[in-house]
Order: structure tokens, then C-alpha cells, then sequence
């Protein structure tokens, strides 16, 4: 093979160091700007620097108009090798095979169909054994990796960053650009380190964490930073609770938010399907372990977070920053401080319909999700069996699981997961987004309360009327069970 | 892209903070694959009873549709506008209403970024700023102000005027209503340099041989 003669950077790894630099006179960079200086294209006299992009995913809901700019300007996709498709947003949930019933939906779905072929786009389309959420495949098949620049239309592209890489959401306009130039102006964001010391408490988890920092710095705490999480409770956080983590930092406004690589994700990334093999894993994790902030490195803000401080969370109101540990109570209105928030809150209950001062655990729920690319991963669905295992969904509740991807379907039914959520009433469903955002039949009808383990509890997200609580799997599959929300850590496991 | 240079008109106060872009364009309607037409979904579920166009019934208290601000092409907000998902149909929905400008004391990047590609000016504002302009849109019938671009400056006429900042660049652009990727092919041989340098790995070249797609 004589691409194995060449040096390693030609063969297609990731390696983004420039030659020529020395490294020892820099000044100290955070991960963030090490990823970011390796993807500069140019930098040209009073514009934003051009960015290169290593891997744009695409899906049905925000790429049709994308395509469409590129035929009406005749422009190609000028690396369709670097760009990974699959359909998530409106697809039915219901066994795969069936007709799907919202024309409109189909036509999005057959539009990326075409798409993809046309434009020689890869596509782990509906009956593949690969499709899945775009944030759950591309990780799973190993296109996701450390050190990259990750972009798709859709906001939660944060989940990357948990890879290490810059990962993040654009809108449709940049899908084009990207699809047509596989690069994007970008102006340079400002960087925060949260930093979460100690240890997260039994029945505490990466979703408690991610609800218990948007609760602290507010849904705009963040807007304009990339977030570097760092600290002795992260570095203990597995691959999939580390996807929650950066997930949901853009609840927090941050585009991104990233954590070092290190030897969890190493194991993770390495052997999967489209991951490097052999030698060039070997020169990749080699890369890899440079990909950590220098010490001495600076940030714009740093938050201190004690981990010991945090609890199941639940959502109260209609933000992911409305938010108070399930022993708590929904806040009083005198407790805040600002009018507009104030007036945000009270407009909140009467849409949740829940009074001041209710304790959490009074609230009784009709439905409960467990999926979304949040918590729908193979680690969060053991989680909840192990709460659902030998239970009962409470009758008054309907309850569904739905497996972020087909791999992920297949890995729990193998451990006889999908056994114990059936005999125990719960749905066990087809991958996709579902009713994390209700654009396919799985909504909630007006009124309805959901314990739900996806990022967003907006008015009408799940279903116009519907009203959200953002919980851990294991809180929600607790709240079937009982039929009301309640704290795990006081839960009865069989 | 439609340039921006200087706009007067009138002023509609939407008082809310976080207003996301689920209630600016429901989920319901991101099923259509043009860019155009969504004017008529802006703020659906605040704006309208029923599920679907032929069944919808206008609930009638909605800031944006009272009589005095038929004609509002300036929308005012709270904190952080335009936050969450990163669907650009909010802002599709925004300009095929008629919204040339968007002011508020902050707005979330994704937003800001989607509006700039559409000729939409996202104009930041301090507290009491958007508090001033808010007050005075709803006691005063007919209330405009003028947004000049050029200028980096918003007045109505009547006292109140204030400065607001962009940078250089997208303001250059939007001035110009500038092909952004036009503008990024002109550096061709810079991406051909960097793409020489790091070619596509060859397990990804894998993906189209397997069953992926076709």
C-alpha cells in the first residue's frame, strides 16, 4: 500500500498541527483555540476568519432550502465525503416499513432522498440498520472524533463537543455555504471553563448536572462563549453523559460547549465502524492527547460548580433555566428580583398550571418520553430499566421509549432491555427525534404534563398546550412508575 | 440578499423575554421545504386556536395583531431573543411578515447569525434602551423610529436616540446585501491548500461503499 509511505496527515488523519510552528514559544491555548487555530483557511484583513469544517451532518428539516440555493446558484457539495446525512426530525417512531401518514413530512423526507443522490451525499436513510439521530449516529459510526470542526443544522450539535471537538449549530444559509465550500466565516467566540469539582451523588447525573448549571447562569448565561466543562466530576462522566453535558449547552447560549479528550474517549472512539484502524489509530489517539487546554491557558470566564451541591433536577416553567431540585418547591414569584423575570415566571405557571410554593414531588404526569438526542442513548435506557425493572407504569400514565438510533434499538433488546420496559407498560419504540420536538404523530395534547428527558421545555415544544418537565431517565421512568415525580435517591430498585 | 441600509417604520412591542424560536415559527410548519411563505405562521400558537391553517381561528389579543401595528415592520423584545433551536425559518417567518429590524437587549448567536444571511438587522440595545422604546411604542399611536445602518444609530423623531454597535465586517455586509459564498470561493486556493494538507480520511470513503444511501 504505498499511501502508508506518505506521512500521516496525507493519508486523511485528523492531524492538524502546522509544520514549521514552534509550539514551545506560544502562549498557552485552550482546547478550544488549539482546534480552532488547526481550522483556519484564512484570516483575511478585517473579515471573520474562514473556518474549515471536518464533518457537516445533515437531515430532512433544515437542508431542502440548502440544496435548493445550490442548483438556483449551479454550485456542487464540495466534499459529499465529508458530509453524512440521515432523516430524525419528522419521522414516525412506529414500526419502520409502515406508509408515513403526514404527506408533508414525506415530501421532506423524499426531497433529501433526491438530495443525496444527486448531490452524491452519503444517507443512513429510514431503512437503514445505521439511521438514528444525527447526534447519536455520528458518534456511534465513528465519524464523529476528537479534535474536529463538527457543524449541522440543527442546535444541539453541541453533543460533539464532548469529543473534544468544536462542534456546533448553523442555520440553513450556512448549511448551504458549507455543502457548497466546506468552510464558514466564523467570528471568534469567547471561551468559559466551567469547572465541576467532587463528585456527583447517586441518582445524580450528567442531565442533573447540564439543568443544574443552565439553572445557575441562566438560558443567556452563556451566549458568545464556547464552554470547556472540566474538573474531577467530568473527567468521571462516561462518553454518553458526557454527550448530555454538551448537549444542553446551548440551553446555557452557548454555541458549544467541549471536554478534553482523554482515555474514556479514546476507548469510545476507537473500533468503531468509520474510525481510523490500526496505525493510524495509534497516530490519531497520539494527536488526540495533545487536544487539552494548556495550563496556565486563559479564559474569558471561569464558573466554580461543587458537584456534592446538585440533585435530580426537575423543570418548573417553560425554559431549561427554570429549574429546582425535585425536593424543592415551585419558586415563589417574590423571589425574583427582576420585573421582567418576574413576569416571565408568572406567565410560565399559568401555562404549566402550577401554583408558587407546590412541592415538585405533588405534580402528577400523564405522559413521559425517555429519547432525544439528550438521553437516548444505550447508558440512559439501562438506567431507566433499572428504575422500570420489575415496576409498573402508574395506569393514568402513558409512558414510550424511543432509542435515539437502530444500533442502539439492537444493543438493548441483545441485553433484554426492551423485555423489562414492555412488562412494565412502557412503549418501545423506532429511533428518531419523536417528541422531543412532536414533528412527527408522538405529541402531547393540550394540558397534557410530560416527564420528559429531552433539552427543551418550551411552550408547545412537545405539542401545542403541552407541558414539559425536563428530568434524568432515571427520574422519568421513576415518575411513570409513580405517577407523579419523585426523588430517585429515595427510589426502591428490585 | 436584500441590502440594509436605513429603514423607517413602525414600532411593535412584543414584552416577553426568551421569546424562542419555537413560539417565533411552531414546529408544525418546518415541514415545508421553500424558503418563503412562512409570514403567515409567525407566532401561530399566540396569534391563532386550531392546529392547522383551515381550522385556525385568530385569538385576537396578540401584540401583532392590533389594529395601531398592522403596518409594524420594527419588532421591540425582551432579553435574549431568539433563542434554542437553530431553525432559520424564524427568521424567514420574521422578514416574510415584513420585520426589517429586530430590537432587544440581547440575542442568541444562532438567531443573530440566521438574520444577518437575510438582510434582517438585529439591533442590541441596552436595558433601559428597549425598556424607553417599548414604553413609547405603546402609548403613542403610529410610533416609528429610523434604523441607519450606516450610522449605527436609531431615532424617533421625538427625543429619543441611541447608538448600538456591529462589527465592521457584518455590517459591511449587510450594507452591501453581500454573497457570503461567493465572498468564501475567492479564497479557492487557500481551501485547495488546507484540503491538500488534510485530505479525507479513508475510512470515510468506505461510508459510500457500504450501504449508506444507495
Amino acid at each position: 500500500m504505498t499511501y502508508l509511505k506518505r506521512p500521516p496527515a496525507a493519508r486523511g488523519l485528523e492531524v492538524k498541527v502546522n509544520s514549521g510552528q514552534d509550539f514551545k514559544d506560544m502562549a498557552p491555548r485552550t482546547l478550544f483555540e488549539k482546534i480552532w487555530d488547526a481550522h483556519v483557511v484564512a484570516a483575511p484583513e478585517g473579515q471573520s476568519v474562514l473556518l474549515y469544517i471536518d464533518l457537516h451532518l445533515v437531515h430532512e428539516v433544515t437542508s431542502p432550502q440548502a440544496f435548493d440555493g445550490l442548483r438556483a446558484s449551479g454550485r456542487t457539495v464540495r466534499q459529499p465525503l465529508r458530509t453524512v446525512a440521515t432523516v430524525d426530525h419528522n419521522i414516525p417512531t412506529t414500526p419502520r416499513g409502515l406508509p408515513i401518514s403526514d404527506p408533508i413530512a414525506a415530501k421532506q423526507i423524499e426531497a433529501l432522498q433526491k438530495n443525496c443522490r444527486e448531490f452524491g451525499v452519503p444517507l443512513f436513510d429510514m431503512d437503514s440498520a445505521e439511521q438514528g439521530i444525527v447526534h447519536v449516529i455520528g458518534p456511534e459510526l465513528g465519524v464523529t472524533l476528537p479534535g474536529m470542526t463538527i457543524v449541522c443544522g440543527d442546535s444541539h450539535t453541541s453533543t460533539h463537543g464532548a469529543f473534544g471537538s468544536l462542534a456546533f449549530g448553523i442555520g440553513t444559509s450556512e448549511v448551504e455555504h458549507v455543502l457548497a465550500t466546506q468552510c464558514l466565516p466564523q467570528k471568534k467566540p469567547k471561551t468559559m471553563q466551567i469547572h465541576v469539582t467532587g463528585k456527583l451523588a447517586e441518582g445524580v447525573t450528567a442531565k442533573d448536572l447540564a439543568l443544574g448549571i443552565i439553572g445557575r447562569i441562566g438560558t443567556d448565561g452563556a451566549t458568545g462563549y464556547v464552554i470547556e466543562y472540566a474538573g474531577d466530576a467530568v473527567r468521571a462522566l462516561s462518553m454518553e453523559g458526557r454527550m448530555t453535558l454538551c448537549n444542553m449547552s446551548i440551553e446555557a447560549g452557548a454555541r458549544a460547549g467541549l471536554i478534553a479528550p482523554d482515555e474514556t474517549t479514546f476507548s469510545y472512539a476507537s473500533g468503531r465502524r468509520f474510525a481510523p484502524k490500526g496505525k493510524d489509530c495509534e497516530e490519531a489517539v497520539a494527536y488526540w492527547r495533545t487536544l487539552a487546554s494548556d495550563p496556565g491557558a486563559q479564559f474569558d470566564r471561569v464558573i466554580e460548580i461543587d458537584a456534592a451541591s446538585l440533585a435530580p433536577f426537575v423543570t418548573w416553567g417553560t425554559n431549561p433555566g427554570m429549574v429546582v431540585p425535585v425536593n424543592g418547591r415551585v419558586p415563589e414569584l417574590k423571589s425574583f428580583a427582576q420585573e421582567a423575570d418576574r413576569r416571565a415566571a408568572e406567565q410560565a405557571l399559568v401555562y404549566m398550571g402550577l401554583n408558587p410554593g407546590m412541592p415538585i414531588e405533588s405534580i402528577a404526569v400523564d405522559r413521559v418520553f425517555i429519547g432525544s438526542c439528550t438521553n437516548s442513548r444505550i447508558e440512559d435506557l439501562r438506567a431507566a430499566a433499572r428504575v422500570a425493572k420489575g415496576q409498573h407504569v402508574n395506569p393514568k400514565v402513558r409512558a414510550m421509549v424511543v432509542p435515539g438510533s437502530q444500533a442502539i434499538k439492537r444493543a438493548a433488546e441483545e441485553e433484554g432491555l426492551h423485555r423489562i420496559f414492555l412488562d412494565a407498560g412502557f412503549e418501545w419504540r423506532e429511533s428518531g427525534c419523536s417528541m422531543c420536538l412532536g414533528m412527527n404523530p408522538d405529541i402531547l395534547q393540550p394540558g397534557e404534563r410530560c416527564a420528559s428527558t429531552s433539552n427543551r421545555n418550551f411552550e408547545g415544544r412537545q405539542g401545542r398546550g403541552g407541558r414539559t418537565h425536563l428530568v434524568s431517565p432515571m427520574m422519568a421512568a421513576a415518575a411513570a412508575i409513580a405517577g407523579h415525580f419523585t426523588d430517585i435517591r429515595n427510589w426502591r430498585f428490585n | 440578499m436584500q441590502p440594509f441600509r436605513k429603514h423607517t417604520g413602525i414600532v411593535v412591542p412584543l414584552d416577553k423575554v426568551n421569546v424562542d424560536t419555537d413560539q417565533i415559527i411552531p414546529k408544525q410548519f418546518l415541514k415545508r421545504i421553500e424558503r418563503t411563505g412562512f409570514g403567515e405562521f409567525l407566532f401561530y400558537d399566540w396569534r391563532f386556536s386550531g392546529d392547522r391553517k383551515e381550522r385556525a381561528k385568530r385569538i385576537g389579543d396578540f401584540v401583532l395583531d392590533a389594529p395601531r401595528y398592522q403596518n409594524a415592520s420594527i419588532l421591540v423584545a425582551g432579553k435574549n431573543f431568539g433563542c434554542g433551536s437553530s431553525r432559520e425559518h424564524a427568521v424567514w417567518a420574521l422578514a416574510d411578515f415584513g420585520f426589517r429590524v429586530v430590537i432587544a437587549s440581547s440575542f442568541a448567536d444562532i438567531f443573530a447569525n440566521n438574520s444577518l444571511k437575510n438582510g434582517l438587522l438585529t439591533v442590541r440595545l441596552n436595558d433601559d434602551q428597549v425598556t424607553e422604546i417599548m414604553r413609547r411604542s405603546k402609548e403613542i399611536e403610529d410610533y416609528q423610529l429610523t434604523v441607519d445602518l450606516e450610522m449605527l444609530r436609531v431615532e424617533d423623531g421625538r427625543g429619543f436616540n441611541a447608538t448600538f454597535a456591529m462589527d465592521e465586517f457584518s455590517r459591511h455586509c449587510l450594507l452591501n446585501g453581500l454573497d457570503d459564498i461567493a465572498r468564501t470561493l475567492r479564497h479557492e486556493a487557500q481551501i485547495a491548500a488546507y484540503e491538500a494538507k488534510h485530505p479525507v480520511r479513508v475510512e470515510m470513503k468506505a461510508i459510500l461503499a457500504g450501504k449508506a444511501g444507495f
